[in-house]
């Protein structure tokens, strides 16, 4: 073998490593932006818990956990139903993870409406970003931005929901897609997690 | 693109997800339970915060399914996770000196 070929065979030997850990590239992306996003939202909370630790008048708004607890019913139970649509979709069975998805962007759309639902009535009680009437208005700020990067990530997974599950309907997106989608909408569920605790319960007024 | 841990985890059944997430229900009512103990803040954060770290494991390993993905994959995610959320805490002292030194002590 020439010392030509050598080198040939190297530079094949480098390109044909296979993926990381190896697991498909797109779901490997995905995971990588979980845990980047995940660093998002801890930075939120701990800037959150920093400031409710170190402010002597924290509020303590919340009255009713009815709301806050049908929002976290629906979402769990949107990520089962994100998991039945996959499960469809390894089957083959198109329509019916067609239909579950559908089924998971509908319940992210009434957790969407409850939220904002929610967020009217904060509003007409008061509280804004800066000011609210029962304490620092620091509450408003950290509730605000910690719900609302939320929202924003619920509201981004509906549209990718309904976007990928027609192209999945129309051919053009495989189960992986929707095995990738469903790694994003259970990671929303999971952040929720945190949010109920810290930036709900432990704010309930006694 | 399939890879065979997803493969694997096709064939588990429904049973498991179903558990998992009755499972996840339970524990999250179990907050809300703890939200209405006569508590000091501090000792509702500290069960609140348990109760949420089981929910997101569970959540992770078996929703997102990284139980079926390679170990060494796994570890990555929870190592290098664990090890940022670790040292975003490096300023609670900071708050705690807001509450008992300057400019809040009143």
């Amino acid at each position: 073998m020439s010392e030509a070929d050598l080198t040939m065979e190297g530079h094949s030997a480098g390109l044909m490593v296979g993926p990381a850990f190896s697991i498909p590239t797109k779901k490997l992306a995905m995971w990588l932006f979980i845990i980047a996003d995940t660093m998002t939202f801890a930075a939120c909370l701990v800037a959150y818990g920093f400031l409710r630790n170190g402010t002597p008048d924290w509020p303590r708004p919340f009255h009713s956990i009815t709301n806050v607890a049908l929002m976290t019913f629906i979402l769990l139970t949107s990520s089962l139903t994100m998991l039945l649509g996959l499960r469809s979709a390894r089957a083959g069975d198109k329509a019916a993870a067609f239909r579950w998805t559908m089924i998971t962007a509908a319940a992210g759309i009434l957790f969407a409406f409850l939220h904002i639902r929610e967020w009217l009535g904060l509003i007409d009680e008061g509280m804004t970003l800066f000011k609210n009437p029962w304490g620092t208005g620091l509450f408003g700020a950290s509730f605000f931005s910690i719900t609302g990067l939320h929202l924003t990530h619920v509201t981004g997974g509906i549209i990718a929901l309904i976007v990928v599950g027609i192209r999945y309907k129309g051919g053009r997106y495989n189960a992986d897609d929707i095995e990738i989608l469903g790694l994003y909408w259970h990671f929303v569920d999971l952040v929720w997690m945190f949010v109920v605790p810290f930036v709900y319960l432990l704010n309930l007024a006694h | 693109m399939t890879t065979a841990p997803a493969q694997k985890s096709k064939s588990n059944g429904i049973g498991k997800d179903l558990a998992v997430y009755v499972c996840l229900l339970a524990l999250a009512g179990l907050q809300f339970v703890i939200a209405y103990q006569k508590l000091d803040a501090e000792q509702m954060f500290w069960r609140m915060l348990i109760v949420a770290v089981v929910e997101a494991g569970l959540a992770m390993l078996f929703f997102m399914h990284l139980w079926t993905e390679k170990r060494g994959f796994m570890l990555f995610v929870i190592i290098f996770t664990v090890a940022v959320l670790l040292g975003m805490q490096y300023g609670w002292t900071d708050s705690f000196r807001m509450v008992t030194g300057a400019p809040f002590s009143k």
